[in-house]
């Protein structure tokens, strides 16, 4: 979706502004919110990709006004509630009143540290073989979906160049909306400056994004 | 559809965030259904906030500059390579090492959301997540690394690598000069979070200050 994330390439947000020895948390809630985030996740109830998508679903005015800790604390209650862990009345009330759905698995402090060594690999066999390899000349779609992707605005319908081809990963635009892993082939993709961003780009500027085969055609 | 919850201040009223407020009480309402161990909560914010760091990836580095064949390795396989380490899982699932060069300085940014290679540089810094190095990460880099103190050589060229997939990037930056007859546990002290995401460059030992990567003519007399 043209959501609020896909930020590439746009203006007047002001200075990056780094923090000189920023602490790894700002406040106590922030550290809450991240484990929180993490101990849910791994109910195994929705995948990263729908997680991303209920982030990228905020109105932009909230996402615009959010730190990312709220953002995901956001996104959080709606994924809650679409799977029926908590409902809107007990996020009201702050507090449990329905028994709500069971997860298929609850994270307990002695599986922490071999889950969080585990992560959660998405590379995938996929049967066919690459339908790129380095070099090609390629054009990326010119699409816009209403629902899930990760070929960003600023790099459709623009013409690269294959640097590598990974291996395959589940396909986050169907993975997303419950639709399945159908996992593809991701190439890097190499974008000269100046097919981005126009004659005004830095001469010595090259972009590579991580693209699905799906979102290629030869150029 | 979404919904505010913010604005009420049952329970918490004494909370000077908002938002505190509204983590707590989710965090209330998930502890009492038992669908998660507060306990579970302190060990994963003990992991990022004591364990897992900048400090993994600055040893991957160190260990790079010191030994060719790990930092071949690094190149053509680093998931393995990190792994070799200790340091792997969530977030740094797969990884991929980009080796700045005399040419080529690279930079890392997810402009879609926070990508972010956590097993090497644990959580990311607030300013990576936000939409101002977002935005203008890809569309003027120097820009960007100007705010960092770090201005480039007009003709090295940049490489930004927009982490749009579920690989992760790490920058290996070019060691500096000055560094001879260090220990590997020393260079890694020199090498910072930013210079593993490409906004920074290692330190100049014994300085908070960033060292050179070329030794220019006056300090080359200087330093003899």
């Amino acid at each position: 979706m043209n959501g609020p994330h896909d930020l590439g390439g746009q203006m007047g947000f002001g200075p990056v502004a780094p923090e000189i020895d920023e602490p790894v948390f700002h406040t106590d809630w922030e550290k809450r919110a991240l484990g929180v985030t993490l101990a849910t996740g791994a109910f195994g109830a929705w995948t990263i990709d729908e997680s991303r998508h209920a982030r990228e679903s905020l109105h932009p005015a909230t996402y615009y006004s959010a730190s990312y800790y709220e953002i995901w604390i956001r996104a959080l209650e709606t994924l809650l509630e679409r799977h029926g862990f908590v409902s809107d009345d007990e996020l009201e009330a702050g507090h449990k009143i329905w028994r709500g759905v069971t997860p298929k698995r609850v994270l307990h402090e002695g599986d922490v540290a071999a889950v969080l060594a585990r992560g959660a690999p998405c590379d995938r066999d996929v049967s066919t073989a690459p339908r790129f390899k380095p070099g090609d000349r390629i054009r990326t779609l010119n699409e816009h979906p209403e629902t899930h992707t990760r070929l960003p605005r600023y790099a459709r319908g623009k013409t690269g160049t294959i640097e590598a081809v990974r291996d395959g990963f589940v396909f986050p635009d169907s993975n997303a909306h419950g639709k399945g892993e159908n996992p593809e082939h991701v190439y890097t993709v190499c974008f000269d400056g100046r097919e981005l961003w126009g004659q005004g780009a830095d001469p010595a500027l090259t972009v590579s994004i991580d693209a699905w085969e799906s979102y290629l055609e030869p150029a | 559809m979404t919904h505010d919850h913010h604005d009420h201040d049952h329970h918490h009223d004494n909370e000077l965030d908002p938002f505190a407020a509204r983590v707590r009480a989710l965090e209330t309402i998930l502890t009492e259904k038992g669908l998660i161990d507060p306990a579970a909560i302190d060990a994963i914010v003990d992991t990022y906030e004591h364990k897992v760091g900048p400090r993994n990836g600055a040893r991957v580095v160190a260990k790079a500059w010191t030994d060719p064949e790990f930092a071949e390795w690094l190149e053509r396989d680093a998931t393995a390579a990190i792994a070799s380490m200790g340091y792997m899982g969530r977030q740094g699932e797969h990884m991929q090492a980009v080796f700045n060069t005399e040419d080529t300085h690279n930079l890392v940014v997810c402009t879609l959301c926070s990508c972010y290679p956590w097993t090497v540089l644990g959580v990311p810094p607030v300013w990576y997540k936000a939409p101002p190095y977002r935005s203008q990460a890809v569309i003027n880099p120097r820009g960007v690394l100007a705010e960092f103190g770090l201005i480039l050589p007009e003709e090295t060229r940049i490489r930004v690598w927009d982490s749009t997939a579920e690989l992760r990037y790490m920058v290996v930056p070019m060691r500096p000069v000055e560094t001879d007859g260090l220990s590997e546990e020393e260079l890694a002290k020199l090498v910072t979070r930013d210079a593993m995401i490409g906004t920074g460059l290692p330190l100049r030992p014994g300085s908070r200050e960033p060292g050179a990567l070329w030794p220019a003519a006056d300090e080359k007399g200087a330093a003899s």
